[in-house]
């Protein structure tokens, strides 16, 4: 097998920043939400929930027409956007949204999972030493929860890392901008002679997606495994 | 001084309990389910009572009737838990100074705390490491460091083994003495409120069935 080509890094390097790139900026988000529905109960939570997850059970394709009616350039809010100078559309920024989106309910539901397994009674106890909700959260209910953080964070970097359906609607296969390892292989599969690089990048993925499983698992399996013995 | 009055009808057990305590350390003894444990959580804040009113040196905790309920992280009161609740990521040190740097007080008397229970060797330790009797004695300088107005133990004895016990008891009488500090025991062991407390508050089923001097406590109990 020949040696990976430009354009073939070209596609890794792009997946691996859209898919680092999309947890940064989904993290902060899916912690506070991950924390809202562990710990209150307010109306709409349901219905939170179920839009939570909706990108799971969505076929890409739509979600990804639906990112383009709300973002494109001429779309509800990316009409709006564009006028303060954000564009999405046809961009690598608009693939880091698709990734944001299609990785989301899997962080927050590993990040649920492991705030709804910190004990109540340390959060209590750290309150009545004096700790604010927002001291409690950093200082007790983190740093709990970092594996489940870290494992929920590598689930969403693998998912974004293979993103197709949502990000080829929304922003197209542009080389360099938006044509990420997954639609490489999609566009070489219809190249003559352009076996070899299927070949390559099929074992590219492969390895990400392995070892980002492995360490999911690794760091779940310690997370509960943790819990009987303690 | 504590004003303490708490109404609370749970589905088993209703507590109605009214006392003032002005002594150094009062103890409040009576069987498990005599609703001892409400009464602490209800000072701490971490149960707000259905009718009641808790004072402390004055100023209203708690007073259904007046809708105030001062939250639990700003009524200073130091809460040792049955079962010591230490974090576990944190070690030893970082437990014990974790009230100081949440108010953001200057650490105050750390040397003196870790010296009265011997928590010197155990600086360093993580808390999952950590003896029974040597998480009790955290627990315990963890609640004191963080500058508490009240001192509140809930069994802070049981679940220790006889030598374990033996010494925490030992070293609460230390602090007891060293420190000028209102304390509130649970307890349901007559030997540790003897040891300890210098009045005695019988609860029963959720109401006060008491109240006696240490001495006349232990006569009573053949102590």
């Amino acid at each position: 097998m020949s040696p990976i080509s430009p354009d073939e890094w070209q596609a890794l390097a792009l997946s691996l920043r859209i898919g680092l790139l999309s947890v940064l900026v989904s993290l902060p988000f899916a912690l506070g939400l991950a924390w809202l529905l562990s710990r209150s109960r307010f109306p709409g939570r349901l219905l939170v929930e179920a839009l939570l997850f909706l990108p799971l059970t969505l076929p890409p394709v739509v979600t990804g027409y639906a990112l383009l009616v709300l973002f494109g350039r001429h779309g509800w809010i990316g009409e709006w956007l564009a006028e303060i100078g954000v564009v999405f559309a046809f961009r690598w920024t608009g693939a880091v949204l698709a990734a944001c989106v299609m990785g989301f309910p899997l962080l927050v539901l590993s990040i649920r999972v492991a705030f709804d397994g910190v004990d109540r009674r340390l959060e209590q106890a750290a309150q009545t030493l004096g700790a604010s909700a927002w001291r409690r959260f950093v200082t007790i209910v983190v740093p709990l929860s970092v594996r489940g953080i870290v494992a929920g964070s590598v689930l969403a970097f693998a998912r974004a890392f293979g993103e197709f359906g949502a990000t080829i609607t929304f922003v197209s296969s542009i080389p360099g901008e938006t044509r990420t390892l997954p639609i490489a292989i999609y566009e070489l599969m219809s190249l003559p002679g352009g076996e070899g690089g299927v070949q390559r990048l099929t074992l590219v993925a492969l390895a990400v997606a392995f070892a980002a499983t492995l360490v999911a698992a690794l760091l779940g399996g310690a997370m509960w495994g943790r819990g009987r013995h303690d | 001084m504590i004003e303490v009055a708490v109404r609370h009808a749970f589905d088993d057990l209703a507590i109605d309990v009214e006392f003032v305590a002005d002594s150094r350390c009062v103890a409040l003894f009576g069987d498990s389910g005599a609703g001892k444990t409400t009464l602490l959580n209800a000072i701490a804040g971490l149960l707000s009572p259905q009718q009641g009113r808790i004072v402390l040196d004055g100023q209203v905790l708690f007073d259904r009737a007046g809708q105030i309920d001062t939250p639990v992280a700003i009524r200073e009161v130091g809460y040792v838990f049955q079962e010591a609740r230490l974090f576990p990521h944190l070690n030893v040190r970082a437990n014990l100074l974790y009230g100081a740097r949440a108010r953001g007080r200057p650490v105050d008397r750390f040397e003196a705390v870790v010296e009265l229970l011997e928590l010197g060797a155990l600086l360093g330790r993580r808390t999952p490491s950590l003896s029974g009797g040597e998480r009790q004695r955290v627990a315990i300088g963890r609640a004191l460091l963080s500058s508490p107005r009240i001192l509140l133990l809930d069994e802070p004895l049981t679940g220790l083994h006889r030598e374990a016990r033996v010494q925490v008891l030992e070293h609460l009488r230390r602090l007891k003495q060293a420190l000028q500090i209102a304390t509130l025991i649970v307890s349901h062991q007559p030997d540790e409120v003897v040891a300890l407390a210098d009045e005695v508050i019988l609860l029963k089923a959720g109401q006060m069935a008491g109240r006696l001097d240490v001495a006349a406590f232990g006569r009573s109990q053949g102590l």
